[in-house]
């Protein structure tokens, strides 16, 4: 088994990915202003799978949204790949996978995972290599030609992940991307992940409302709360890197578990 | 298990079957059919009550064979009828409508059990789904021909079909030029230069959203004004040539266009336009691998819209003045020399030919936005 | 306030901009007569005085906006209305055979609609009937109604009236059709885990989900219906209608006339499609649809 190498706290600094301090944003709303994070302070070192856990409004979809530049931060300063989000984004230094598939219904399959290569303009060659390496990924060799509409839902989510994978940046972002699918098929492609996960070495930030899933997937557990959006705990896992899927029987992960609750509690997470 | 399978498809005989019965009866009774009894052929008058009589045996068989013969005596009860009235027009006495409506009940019967069946093949039910309107559009064109010819009516207000027909057939030459000049020339030009003027201003008022803004509205407003009246500013401008009857084309189909694109610019889910963003797409990458085709729908929508707008407008327009040629033109003379059924030839073609645009463009339609569920769901 | 912002600023901006557009193109477009008139009347004018006489030609090419609004002014305001120079009267007699046309065009187009959900075989043989048809350039028939039924002595606000409900029921059909079909499967489900009759499930069910549609339909009818009577009004030379002042206007090259019957005519139709808007709003919210 593979250990993390303990880093020291300014070598830390130097492979962040991505480092947020005094990080808050409040949306102007019809209803007054809404504190969608506040003061959030997180530094994600390079390699690690980073889970987003807390009910809905805690900001958990909004912080990886201001990762991602899609959102710019009222307050507090964010750097992602020691650049300015917007930079980061220019340079096309994350992929981004969404709640749903979005596929473009009138693109095959392949044609759907090339799209962010044609808008970086890669050759055509190029393209081709990267895609048949991408759907190989994911399992999805066989169905190039496809439209995704004739794909089960899980497939989909499945060339949507290829597609963020597709031009090799070091960063994935992750928003509930399983969220819409059966616990079946979850379960499978959590799997999956987690193999990609050991196989690339990329830094993945996973946005969920699942304690299991953040918990068989982690290296650690950022617990948030809402009004306003903040963090209210952290959680180291120590699983091992290797995690079959009865790993969640076990009293080890039970234990992250129940601490992810205790902080989801803490938060008042559990209060209407 | 076999025997009741075979009861239960068997149909119980209908209303539609008793009530022509019942005026066949009527009908026989009031004999005879024609004022003249002379030319009241009572061979010919057997024949028709036979056809029918065996459609009403034949309802209460399986649906298939009954529908068939049901068809079969129905038509060949009116084409008989129809002959008939060959030499007596308008002598038609109470029992020529009472076979007609005999008939009639025996079509719809007939129609009622197509549209009960449910073909598992594709071929039957693209079949079915042309058969049954073709039947009703038939019955229409039957029952204009009987009456307007069973009753005499005279033939500057209503010709029968037949001698409509026979128009066309002998008009070629003219109606072609007048297809010529009124679509091929005035309407589709028009409706390229409207739908092309009203697709690029909709990309500019997307780059603009004071534009859109400002537009928006106005362009709202606009279809619901009758934009038809240019017209006569237009042949004033333009002249009477086609120039003029496609400068309404273009400012009727520019507004429908405008506001399809611009709806259509806005279709694009936000999902896909934020994940467009994350690859720091540009604007124009943007709008030709995402907006543009999420847009299609709306687009083609337009373009349907207009295919029909363009014929109305560069009809209409003529009504304001043209060269001795064109259909409006046709339509507004031969109207006012009582010349009817080249009216209505000229109709029967601009029908066709609507038709023909429309079909022309939703077949593009179906090509382009073969993702759309409205089009791969059926 | 926002709509100011959004809306009216850029809608008065657009329209300013259109008034200049126009005034420009006014004066280029009359300028070679006017020049010619001057030619041959041997008046020489300063540019000032050239603009100005471009601007207030009798029968410009294009008329300048403010002598459009002159001419709409006083033939709406300052005339009697039983005057046949008045765009009331003129606007009054198609209104009339509009609204006639329309009311019988929305109860034909109801009764087809519920004829057509309820009748599997009107569906099947009717319904692409009615969807082609929408591919006909109909009102090309316009003309030949009102001649043929002149020649048998129905004429003035009759053969109008069958136009506009020729050309509205259409719209209305197919929507009232979409509407009726509107309702969702679990809705539907739900009234049959009642057990409601056909009958129950058209008037709690259909109906309420179809009265959006409805008026959006009516909507179309109604602007469909007003067309109707203005091109009902060309053919025959009918004396009064705002489709007789177009073509009386287009005879004796009377252009501001043309542009003033053609304002009254936008007048009505927005005011008729305003009217039905609004109707429809008021029914959606009496039924407790959310005010948009």
């Amino acid at each position: 088994m593979k250990l993390r190498p303990s880093v020291q706290q300014d070598d830390f600094m130097n492979t962040a990915v991505v480092s947020a301090s005094g990080l808050s944003l409040t949306f102007q709303t019809n209803d007054g202003p809404v504190n969608a994070l506040s003061d959030v302070d997180l530094t994600i070192g390079k390699g690690e799978f980073v889970s987003f856990i807390g009910p809905s409004g805690c900001g958990k979809t909004t912080f990886l949204r201001v990762i991602a530049d899609l959102e710019k931060p009222t307050a507090g300063s964010i750097l992602v790949n020691g650049m300015m989000p917007e930079q980061a984004r220019e340079a096309r230094a994350y992929g981004y996978v969404f709640q749903a598939a979005a596929l473009l219904p009138w693109r095959t399959i392949e044609k759907n995972v090339a799209l962010p290569l044609e808008v970086m303009g890669m050759s055509q060659s190029e393209q081709r290599a990267r895609v048949s390496r991408t759907l190989d990924m994911v399992n999805l060799t066989g169905f190039e030609k496809k439209y995704p509409w004739q794909l089960s839902g899980g497939m989909q989510q499945r060339a949507s992940i290829a597609r963020a994978l597709a031009f090799d940046a070091d960063l994935l972002l992750m928003d509930e991307p399983f969220g819409a699918l059966d616990e079946i098929v979850r379960d499978h492609l959590n799997k999956q992940l987690l193999e990609l996960w050991a196989r690339t070495d990329k830094t993945i930030c996973f946005v969920t409302h699942s304690i299991p899933e953040a918990v068989y997937l982690s290296t650690r557990i950022v617990v948030m709360s809402p009004r306003p959006g903040r963090v209210t705990d952290v959680i180291e896992s120590n699983l091992p890197r290797e995690r079959p899927l009865h790993i969640r029987e076990t009293p080890q992960f039970l234990e992250i578990a129940h601490r992810v609750r205790d902080g989801l509690r803490a938060g008042h997470s559990y209060e209407d | 298990m076999m025997e009741l399978l075979s009861l239960s498809t068997v149909t119980p005989k209908s209303w539609q079957s008793y009530v022509a019965l019942a005026l066949i009866l009527a009908a026989v009774l009031l004999w005879p059919i024609f004022a003249e009894p002379a030319t009241s052929d009572i061979g010919s008058f057997s024949f028709v009550l036979l056809f029918l009589l065996v459609a009403i045996g034949a309802d209460g068989f399986p649906p298939k064979p009954a529908a068939g013969v049901l068809f079969v005596g129905a038509h060949g009860a009116v084409l008989i009828l129809l002959a008939m009235l060959l030499g007596n027009e308008g002598a038609a006495r109470p029992p020529f409508y009472l076979l007609m409506a005999a008939a009639w009940l025996l079509a719809w019967r007939c129609i009622a059990l197509l549209s009960g069946l449910q073909p598992a093949a594709r071929w039957a039910q693209i079949l079915l789904r042309l058969v049954i309107p073709a039947i009703f559009g038939l019955w229409l064109l039957i029952f204009w021909e009987a009456i307007t010819r069973g009753a005499g009516i005279p033939f500057i207000l209503l010709p029968p079909p037949s001698a409509v027909g026979a128009r066309i057939a002998n008009s070629l030459p003219i109606l072609a030029a007048d297809v010529q000049q009124t679509i091929f020339k005035a309407a589709l030009a028009g409706y390229a230069m409207g739908c092309a003027a009203g697709f690029v201003t909709a990309i500019l008022a997307d780059r603009f959203l004071f534009l859109r803004r400002g537009l928006m509205p106005i362009g709202n407003m606009v279809s619901a004004l009758p934009i038809i009246g240019v017209a006569p500013i237009m042949v004033m401008w333009f002249g009477f040539g086609w120039e003029s009857k496609a400068a309404v084309v273009v400012i009727m189909t520019f507004f429908p266009m405008l506001v399809n694109t611009v709806a259509g610019l806005a279709a694009s889910g936000h999902m896909e336009r934020d994940l467009m963003r994350t690859y720091a797409s540009s604007y124009w990458q943007t709008l030709f691998k995402l907006r543009l085709p999420a847009a299609a729908p709306f687009i083609f929508n337009a373009l349907k819209i207009n295919s029909t707008l363009a014929l109305i407008g560069a009809i209409v327009a003529e009504f304001f003045g043209t060269p001795v040629v064109g259909m409006g033109f046709r339509i507004s003379t031969e109207v006012g020399r009582m010349n009817i059924d080249m009216v209505w030839a000229e109709i029967a073609v601009a029908a066709l030919a609507g038709s023909v645009f429309y079909g022309v463009v939703a077949l593009f339609e179906r090509a382009a936005t073969f993702w759309h569920p409205s089009v791969r769901g059926g | 306030m926002d709509s100011l912002r959004d809306k009216i600023i850029p809608v008065t901006t657009i329209l300013l901009g259109l008034v200049a557009v126009w005034y420009v193109a006014a004066v280029f477009m009359n300028a070679p007569f006017q020049r010619d008139l001057d030619r041959r009347g041997n008046v020489t004018r300063t540019t000032l005085e050239f603009v100005q006489a471009t601007l207030s030609q009798p029968k410009p090419t294009l008329p300048a906006p403010h002598q459009v609004a002159a001419n709409f002014f006083e033939n709406t305001f300052l005339r009697k209305i039983t005057s046949n120079r008045s765009l009331v009267y003129h606007s009054w007699v198609t209104l009339s055979s509009t609204l006639v046309g329309f009311l019988f065009g929305t109860a034909l187009g109801i009764a087809i609609a519920v004829g057509i959900v309820h009748l599997k075989s009107l569906d099947r043989s009717l319904m692409p009937w009615i969807i082609a048809s929408q591919t006909i350039p109909i009102l090309a028939i316009a003309p030949m109604i009102i001649v043929v039924l002149a020649a048998v002595n129905v004429t003035g606000l009759i053969p109008k009236a069958l136009i506009s409900t020729y050309l509205s029921f259409f719209p209305v059909a197919v929507g009232m059709v979409k509407g009726l079909r509107s309702p969702e499967i679990m809705h539907l489900d739900l009234m049959h885990t009642y057990n409601a009759s056909a009958n129950q499930i058209f008037w709690k069910l259909r109906v309420p989900a179809s009265v959006p549609f409805l008026f959006a339909s009516m909507k179309v009818a109604v602007a469909a219906s007003l067309v109707g009577a203005i091109v009902g009004e060309l053919p025959t030379g009918a004396v009064a209608g705002i489709g007789s002042k177009l073509l009386a206007g287009s005879y004796y090259s009377q252009t501001i006339d043309i542009w003033a019957a053609l304002v009254a005519g936008s007048v009505v139709a927005a005011l008729l499609v305003a009217l039905v808007g609004l109707a429809g709003k008021i029914v959606e919210r009496a039924m407790g649809a959310q005010p948009a």
